[in-house]
Formats: structure tokens, C-alpha cells, sequence
């Protein structure tokens, strides 16, 4: 029962259905039995998400972008905790423009960091390699992590440590079993966000991929600016499924609005 | 004998003065509070003890060691936060052995030692549970018996029982004073609360604005307050402007046209303060004249306020079932010259 | 101690290095990049030239193409405020399981991939697949099919689509801070309904909408994906032209020049928002 009157009510269904209907069609045209894209009317079939097995550029580019997308996050979150606890604890010259240059890549439109990197990685020779892939993945995800961090390390009462400490913890012995256990909810959270950011990445990645490292976003892309058919929807649908169960997941772990507060500006969204 | 000794102790933060020269001697197993206001110094006192805030200047010593080089987990003493600072992860047995496991203490002396903590404080059987299941006076014991079980050699209190009810608050304070006076740990107690400081303390020191302005047992703080503030912030008191004149035997103090001994005080415009308690109703005709302007039961003692030509003056009387002037009623007010403090006026 | 001042710097340290030499160089360099000249044959020569600049500030080619960019930020940033804020309020009063199931239904598409849900809207705009064509034609609505491929109004719906949630996420933490008892205490005095919002709901969610509004507009005006699917080859916006120009025609130097006045225009547009909307809203912010 809710306190919505009609209007709002039919409104509501009105934007749901805006919401989820490309999210569905998608979904719905994967399961096409036909060799053109249209709505299995008659059957659903699962020939297109067989046929993705038969397409290892799809295959090779989905673990491209999960290792790309564990190994970017993990360092982002490793480069996150020490960061925001000093963020959060010290008063330091340039703390301020030290956290705006932290969070600057969520400002920065992701082609100028695009064009930044290819620029870059061309110039000091790391041009079209995974490790570049991963250097400039970490910059872009970081700021999701640390926002999570940094919120969960500000909320922690600072008496806590000192109570550690005061009983005689080393501050490695304090930051472990106090400090560290503290946070770790932003910390897995911040780690989760961070890794879907490097997920769903294509603006900035599609200027330093090259045809070796190309990750599953960039690869849909280019070939939905060839053609658009039944294969690519299933692997849409196959990449929604996925993240759709991760969400569920983080719903359930964190609260979905607690994590998307974290990141009032994202910059893959368009 | 001084134990822990605080000496010009001083702390900026930039151009403010938070504590300014803090003079202090604990001895051991005395029980000393830092009684002022909030925003005084007491917590920053408190944690330069403690080690988390740097000095600015002074030293502290503890049984005659500079604690200066020595880092905040090094210095062995049990501490208390007004926030508790429960570990929020673990259980009130985990909460208290950490303390023993950082000492490496082994396991089964530890667990021997953490149950007799919580027994200590009245918390046998809640071993297992975690902070958040337990009530604020629970969580302040198990704070408590986190910072006793390691047999520190102070114990520091700040504002422990601030975030309790009042009966749990003075339930506790009679608790903390027996465990206190039977393991005989040095305590160092910072409060805003006067009647807290009164009740538990061997001494207080009385803080204002970053200075001790007095240290004394609390009967003797309460008697003879050795600044104004003192007097005003422990308990209620009266100022009454009136003038020291030279009488016949000595100096006296004249109010509106009564009068009073004042030993040794100078002549000129003088400040008298007395205790509301120590003012009786004298016979018809004498003493100071008022009209009882307000008066308010209490229950164990009767409040009155009193309009008299020197100002307004605050009377408790002890409710002994005797007859109270009514508010019009006119009355005289009078009181020993012992219990009257006189000093001379400011200019 | 000195040991207590490093210890911050030791902690923001590898962040910190990591970020100057991969985020401040790089940006840099790009600057630089834009005077420097391109030739068909030449390729980059490190010269310090005004070129490009004129180029892109002189052919009005760039000026159409910026002020389409723009036109289209400022349309979705619009429909995003239209349909976001209200949806927010709805999903505010709504009571759970319903508040969370929406909520997550509402938001949980940031985190889908922009592609994906961008060939959902090719899918609805063209081909066999144009269900919003049917059912308008079927309601009546229009008299023959409306085109939305390759059409801004196609990227207009697809990018509204794709950040509205930022706008009903910004919108509903502003009413989250919302005391309830407001609302009673106005219904109490005799307000209605409509009043009640007008009055005391709207003004309350306007830090919300203006802040949606800022984000919502950055990241439309910088969008890539969605204008390139949906826009295709010839509707450029700034992002997909110095797609094209980086790795088409290869004139690095002139697509690091759009690129960067981007990023000006973008700075300049969002720090006049924020100044504007900090100082009018100030009172509502504490
Ligand atoms: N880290 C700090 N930086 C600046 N000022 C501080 C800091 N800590 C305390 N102060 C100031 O020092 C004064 C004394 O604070 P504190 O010792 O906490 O007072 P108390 O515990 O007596 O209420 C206060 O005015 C407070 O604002
Ligand atoms: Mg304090």
C-alpha cells in the first residue's frame, strides 16, 4: 500500500515502463529463433547465445574486461583506503586540491581522458598494451572507491582507534583489527562500484584498446556501429543478466542507494 | 607523593590557548578530578596524558618518568571515552581481552582475567554479547572493565557517565568509587558535572578557561573557594555588593544597614559571597530586610528567592517540617561571619 | 614530530604520484597537443600554432556541431528534470518492499552497460523491432511512423533514458532530508494537496533538481556512446567528433583542440551553475 494518488500512481508506471522497455527488448530479441532481429513471436530460441561461443572476439574481449576489471579495481581500492584515511583523519597542506584531483576524473569528460591517454601511452611506449589498459582504468574507477571509503572512514568515531591504541595495539595492529574491519563495508562496496565502472567503461576505452586488449563494451560497440543483429543483442542480454545479478547482490549486501549516493557524478553514462 | 605530575602543561591549537601552564600532582591511588565547564580543557588535558595530543609546552611524569618520548600505546593506561569507544565488531569478552592479547597474555590467564573484569563491573553472563545489544550503562561497564582488566596505572575518565540517565548515572558513580577504592587504581576523572567531581574525587581541580584555578579535597573547594569562579561553579552561591568599614574589633562588612565581622578584610567597596544554605532567618526587625519574592519546594529543602536592597538573595532552608515565610511575607536574613567570604570589589 | 606530518603524505602518496603523472601530464600534453599542426603527409609537427584553434573557432562547421551538443544537453537535462524529479517524489512517498524494489529498478540501469541499454533504443527506434513507432501509430498519436534514428530527438529520448537517474537520485536525497512532519503541519494548517507541493515540497527538492541538473548536463554534453549508436556518422557531437578525428582522419592536434574546448565550456558552464545555485540556495543547503 502507498500514499500515491492515481495521477502519481499511473505516472510511475508510465516512467517504469520508459525505464525498463530497451532493457527488456533487448532481452527479448536475444531469444529471436530468426537470422534478423525481431521479437520471437512464435518460439524463443537460443541459437544467438550459442552462437556467441563461435565468436571468440566476444568471448576473448569478456575476459579482457574482467580481468581489466578486477585487477584495475583491487588496485584502485589499495590505493583508495590509505588515501582516504588520510583524507578523512590528517589536516595537511593541499588536502583539499590533493581530494579534487583524486576525484577530478569523474568531472573530466572520459574522451578528453581518452584522448589524454592515447596521447600518453603512445609517448612512453605503453601505447595499446594491457598494463596501459589497467593504469588508465585504475585513475577512472578510483574516485568511486575512494568516495565510498572516504564516507565510511569519516563516519568511524575516532575514539575507537585511540581506545586500541591506548590498550597497547601498534598503529599496524589498530589499522588491522579495528580500522580495517570498521570499513570494510565501503571498502567492499567501493571495490564493487569500482569494478562495474572498469565493466561498463567505453568512452575512454575505446581510444587506448587496441585490437589485442579490446573489452567486451568497446567490442559491442564497434560492431554496433557496423551492424546491429541478433548476436550482439545476446550478448547484451547476456551482459545485462549478468549485472542485473550483481546488482541484486549489492542491493542486498549494501542498499543500492547508499552505493549510487557514493557517485552523484559517473561519467559512462551516456 | 606525587605519581603522575603535570608540569606547566600547555597545548595551542594556533593562536588559542586551549590549556595554559597546568600545574597538577596525582599520588598514588588518589582519585582526582578536572571539574569546568565544557570547552575548558579538560579532554585535551586528558588526551595529552593519554598520548594522542602533543603537548605544546610542559611535561607530565609518570612515577617520575618524562612520558614525552613515549608513544600512546606504550604508556599503560586504561582509558575510558565519553563515547565508550566499544569495539562495534566484537563481543564485550573480545572487547575487554584485547587489551590482554596486545600484552601477549596466554589464552587461559586471559580468559580468567576478562570474566573476573566483567564480573567486576556486574556483567557475569554477557560474554557474548555484542555492543550494540547492549543498554548504555552495559556498554559504559564493559568500557570500563576494558580499561581495568590491563591493571593500567591511571585510569582516565572522561565524561564516562555523561551520556546516562541521572539514576543510572548516580548508580554508577557509587559503583565506580567502590571498584576504584577497592583496586586502588589511580583515577584521573574529567567532568562538567559538579556533583559527579564532588562525589567521586579525593581532590578536584577546578578548570577555567585552560587554568586551574583551584585544587582542593571538595569540602574544602566548596567551603572556601579560592576564586570567584570556583565558588559560582561548585554549588550556588550569592554575591552581595556592600562596603568594609573599620569598626571597634576590626573590619566589618555593612550591607544595608547590617553588619557583619569581616577579619582581616581592607576597607573600601568589597564583594561577599555566601552559601544560599548557610543563610537562616533571623528574628523579626534584624539582619538583612527582604521580601520572599518566590519560594519552591524541593522536597528535601525549600528554595527561596528574596528581594533585598543589596540584590536578589537565594535561601535553601532544610525541609524539617517546620513553617516556611510565604512569597509578600517580609523577613530578615542573616548568616555567620564565618560562612561569608569577603573580597575586595573590582574597580 | 615530523614523523606525524609524513605520515599523511606517505598514505596519499602512491595516489597522489599515480595521479599527477596519469591524469595532470596526459592533460597537459593534450593542451599542448592542440597548437600543435597536422599535415596529410607530415603527420604531427611539435610546433607551436594557433591553427586548430582558429580552425575550430572560425569553421562553422564546429560552430554547428557545438551548439548541437549543447541543444542537446540542454533537452535531456530538461526531460530528465520533468520526469525525474516527479518520479522521485513518488518513489519517496511510496512505503517498502515498493520503495526498495523501485528504487533499484529506478537506479540500478546506471550501472548496466551504456551500450546495451543504447541498442535497446536502436532496437525501439528502427528496424523490425520499432515498437515505439507501433504503438504510437496504434494510439493515434501520430499519422505515419516518426523517425528517431539518426535524429537528435532519437538521442535526445536514448541519453534522457540513460542519465535520468542521476536527476531522481539527486532529487530524492534532497527529500530524504525532508522532515515528514513538514507536510502534516501544512495539511494541518488547511494547505492541500497541490498546495503542499507547490509550497513546501518543491521548494524543499530544488537544491535536488538543480544539482541533478548540473550532473545530468555535464555528462550529456560529454556523451559518447549513446549520440555515436543513435546519431550515427553524420549527427556529430563534440565527443564523437574527436572520436572521428583521432582515430579516422587521424588530425590528433585538431581533435585534442575540441576536445579540449569541451572540457572548457563544460568547466566554465558547471562552475557558473554551482556559484549560481550555491549562492540563491544557500539557506536551503544548511
Ligand atoms: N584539534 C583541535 N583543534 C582546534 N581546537 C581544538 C581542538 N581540540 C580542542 N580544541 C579547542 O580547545 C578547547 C578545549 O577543548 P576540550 O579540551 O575538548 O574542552 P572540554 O573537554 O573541557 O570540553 C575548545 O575550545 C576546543 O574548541
Ligand atoms: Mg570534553
Amino acid at each position: 500500500m502507498n500514499r500515491n494518488g492515481w495521477i502519481a500512481l499511473t505516472f510511475h508506471a508510465l516512467f517504469i515502463v520508459f525505464i525498463l522497455a530497451p532493457i527488456v527488448v533487448v532481452c527479448v530479441v536475444a531469444f529471436t529463433p530468426e537470422g534478423f532481429l525481431s521479437y520471437p513471436t512464435h518460439t524463443w530460441s537460443l541459437r544467438w547465445f550459442r552462437a556467441i561461443a563461435r565468436y571468440p572476439e566476444f568471448v576473448d574481449a569478456f575476459f579482457a574486461s574482467l580481468w581489466l576489471g578486477l585487477l584495475s579495481s583491487a588496485i584502485a581500492v589499495a590505493l583508495s583506503v590509505p588515501a582516504a584515511l588520510a583524507i578523512a583523519r590528517h589536516r595537511f597542506p593541499g588536502r583539499e586540491a590533493i581530494t579534487a584531483l583524486f576525484l577530478s576524473p569523474l568531472m573530466i569528460p572520459h574522451v578528453v581522458l581518452g584522448i589524454a591517454f592515447l596521447r600518453f601511452f603512445t609517448e612512453i611506449g605503453l601505447g595499446g598494451t594491457f598494463a596501459g589498459l589497467v593504469i588508465s582504468h585504475v585513475v577512472i574507477v578510483l574516485p568511486f572507491a575512494l568516495r565510498l571509503v572516504l564516507a565510511s572512514a569519516a563516519g568511524m568515531d575516532r575514539a575507537i582507534e585511540n581506545a586500541a591504541v591506548s590498550l597497547g595495539a601498534s598503529g599496524l595492529t589498530t589499522f588491522r583489527r579495528i580500522t580495517l574491519p570498521l570499513i570494510a563495508p565501503g571498502v567492499a562496496s567501493g571495490w564493487a562500484l569500482a569494478f562495474i565502472q572498469s565493466f561498463d567503461e567505453v568512452t575512454m576505452t575505446v581510444f587506448i584498446a587496441a585490437p589485442g586488449t579490446t573489452t567486451l563494451p568497446v567490442r559491442m560497440f564497434l560492431y554496433i556501429q557496423d551492424n546491429i543483429d541478433p548476436l550482439v543483442t545476446s550478448v547484451s542480454a547476456a551482459v545485462i543478466a549478468l549485472t542485473v545479478l550483481f546488482l541484486i547482490v549489492l542491493d542486498r549486501l549494501y542498499g543500492i542507494e547508499r552505493l549510487l549516493a557514493g557517485r552523484a557524478v559517473g561519467q559512462d553514462d551516456r | 607523593m606525587a605519581f603522575l605530575a603535570l608540569e606547566g602543561l600547555t597545548k595551542r591549537f594556533g593562536p588559542y590557548l586551549a590549556v595554559d601552564g597546568l600545574e597538577l600532582t596525582v599520588g598514588q591511588g588518589e582519585f582526582v578530578s578536572l571539574l569546568g565547564p565544557s570547552g575548558c580543557g579538560k579532554t585535551t588535558t586528558l588526551q595529552m596524558i593519554a598520548g594522542f595530543v602533543e603537548p605544546s609546552a610542559g611535561r607530565i611524569l609518570l612515577g617520575g618518568q618524562d612520558l614525552a618520548g613515549v608513544a600512546p600505546n606504550r604508556r599503560g593506561l586504561g582509558i575510558v571515552f565519553q563515547s565508550y569507544a566499544l569495539f562495534p565488531h566484537m563481543t564485550a569478552a573480545e572487547n575487554v581481552a584485547f587489551g590482554l592479547e596486545m600484552r601477549r597474555v596466554p589464552r587461559a590467564e586471559r580468559e580468567a582475567r576478562v570474566r573476573e573484569a566483567l564480573a567486576l563491573v556486574g556483567l557475569a553472563g554477557f560474554e557474548d554479547r555484542f555492543p550494540r545489544r547492549l543498554s548504555g550503562g552495559q556498554q559504559q561497564r564493559v568500557a570500563l572493565a576494558r580499561a581495568l582488566v590491563i591493571r593500567p596505572e591511571i585510569l582516565l575518565l572522561d565524561e564516562p557517565l555523561s551520556n546516562l540517565d541521572a539514576k543510572l548515572r548516580e548508580e554508577m558513580q557509587i559503583e565506580l568509587r567502590q571498584i576504584q577504592r577497592r583496586l586502588g587504581t589511580t583515577t584521573v576523572l574529567v567532568t562538567h558535572d559538579q556533583g559527579e567531581a564532588m562525589a567521586l574525587s579525593d581532590r578536584i581541580a577546578v578548570m577555567n578557561r585552560g587554568r586551574i584555578e583551584q585544587v582542593a579535597p571538595p569540602h574544602e573547594a566548596y567551603e572556601r573557594p579560592a576564586t570567584p569562579f570556583v565558588a559560582s561553579f561548585l554549588g550556588k552561591t550569592n554575591l552581595l555588593a556592600g562596603l568594609v568599614r573599620d569598626g571597634a574589633d576590626g573590619p566589618v562588612f555593612v550591607l544595608d544597614g547590617f553588619a557583619l565581622p569581616a577579619h582581616g578584610a581592607a576597607p573600601g567597596p568589597a564583594i561577599a559571597t555566601v552559601r544560599p544554605e548557610r543563610i537562616a532567618f533571623a528574628d523579626a526587625g534584624a539582619g538583612l530586610a527582604g521580601t520572599v519574592a518566590a519560594r519552591v519546594f524541593q522536597g528535601s529543602h525549600w528554595m527561596l528567592s528574596v528581594e533585598t536592597a543589596a540584590g536578589t538573595v537565594l535561601v535553601i532552608r532544610q525541609n524539617t517540617g517546620a513553617e516556611m515565610p510565604r512569597e509578600g511575607a517580609a523577613v530578615g536574613l542573616t548568616w555567620s561571619p564565618q560562612d561569608m567570604a569577603v573580597r575586595r570589589a573590582e574597580p | 614530530m615530523i614523523a606525524r606530518r609524513v605520515v599523511p603524505w606517505l598514505l596519499v602518496g602512491p595516489a597522489l604520484l599515480l595521479f599527477v603523472a596519469v591524469v595532470l601530464i596526459p592533460i597537459a600534453m593534450t593542451l599542448l597537443l592542440s597548437f600543435h599542426r597536422w599535415g596529410q603527409f607530415t603527420g604531427i609537427e611539435t610546433v607551436i600554432v594557433l591553427d586548430n584553434w582558429r580552425e575550430v573557432i572560425e569553421d562553422p562547421y564546429f560552430a554547428e556541431m557545438f551548439l548541437r551538443t549543447f541543444r542537446i544537453a540542454v533537452l535531456v537535462t530538461v526531460a530528465a528534470a520533468l520526469i525525474g524529479a516527479p518520479e522521485a517524489y513518488v518513489l519517496h512517498r511510496m512505503r517498502s518492499p515498493w520503495k526498495g524494489i523501485f528504487l533499484l529498478i529506478v537506479l540500478g540501469p546506471l550501472l548496466i552497460s551504456v551500450v546495451a541499454r543504447t541498442l535497446g533504443w536502436a532496437l525501439l527506434f528502427g528496424g523490425e523491432t520499432a515498437l515505439v513507432n507501433i504503438v504510437l501509430l496504434r494510439l493515434g498519436l501520430v499519422a505515419e511512423p516518426v523517425r528517431f534514428m539518426f535524429t537528435e530527438t532519437g538521442v535526445v529520448i536514448a541519453l534522457t533514458h540513460v542519465l535520468v537517474p542521476f536527476m531522481v537520485l539527486a532529487v530524492w536525497a534532497s527529500l530524504q532530508r525532508m522532515d515528514p512532519r513538514v507536510d502534516d503541519a501544512a495539511v494541518s494548517l488547511g494547505a492541500g494537496r497541490a498546495t503542499v507541493l507547490w509550497r513546501i515540497v518543491l521548494p524543499q527538492a530544488i537544491p535536488g533538481i538543480l544539482g541533478g541538473a548540473i550532473i545530468v548536463f555535464a555528462l550529456a554534453a560529454s556523451a559518447f556512446a549513446t549520440p555515436a549508436i543513435i546519431g550515427g556518422r553524420r549527427l556529430k557531437v563534440a565527443s564523437t567528433l574527436a572520436y572521428d578525428e583521432f582515430l579516422n582522419t587521424l588530425n590528433w592536434p585538431l581533435g585534442a583542440a575540441v576536445a579540449v574546448l569541451l572540457l572548457v565550456a563544460l568547466a566554465a558552464i558547471i562552475v557558473a551553475a554551482n556559484r549560481l545555485v550555491e549562492r540563491r540556495f544557500a539557506q536551503v543547503f544548511e
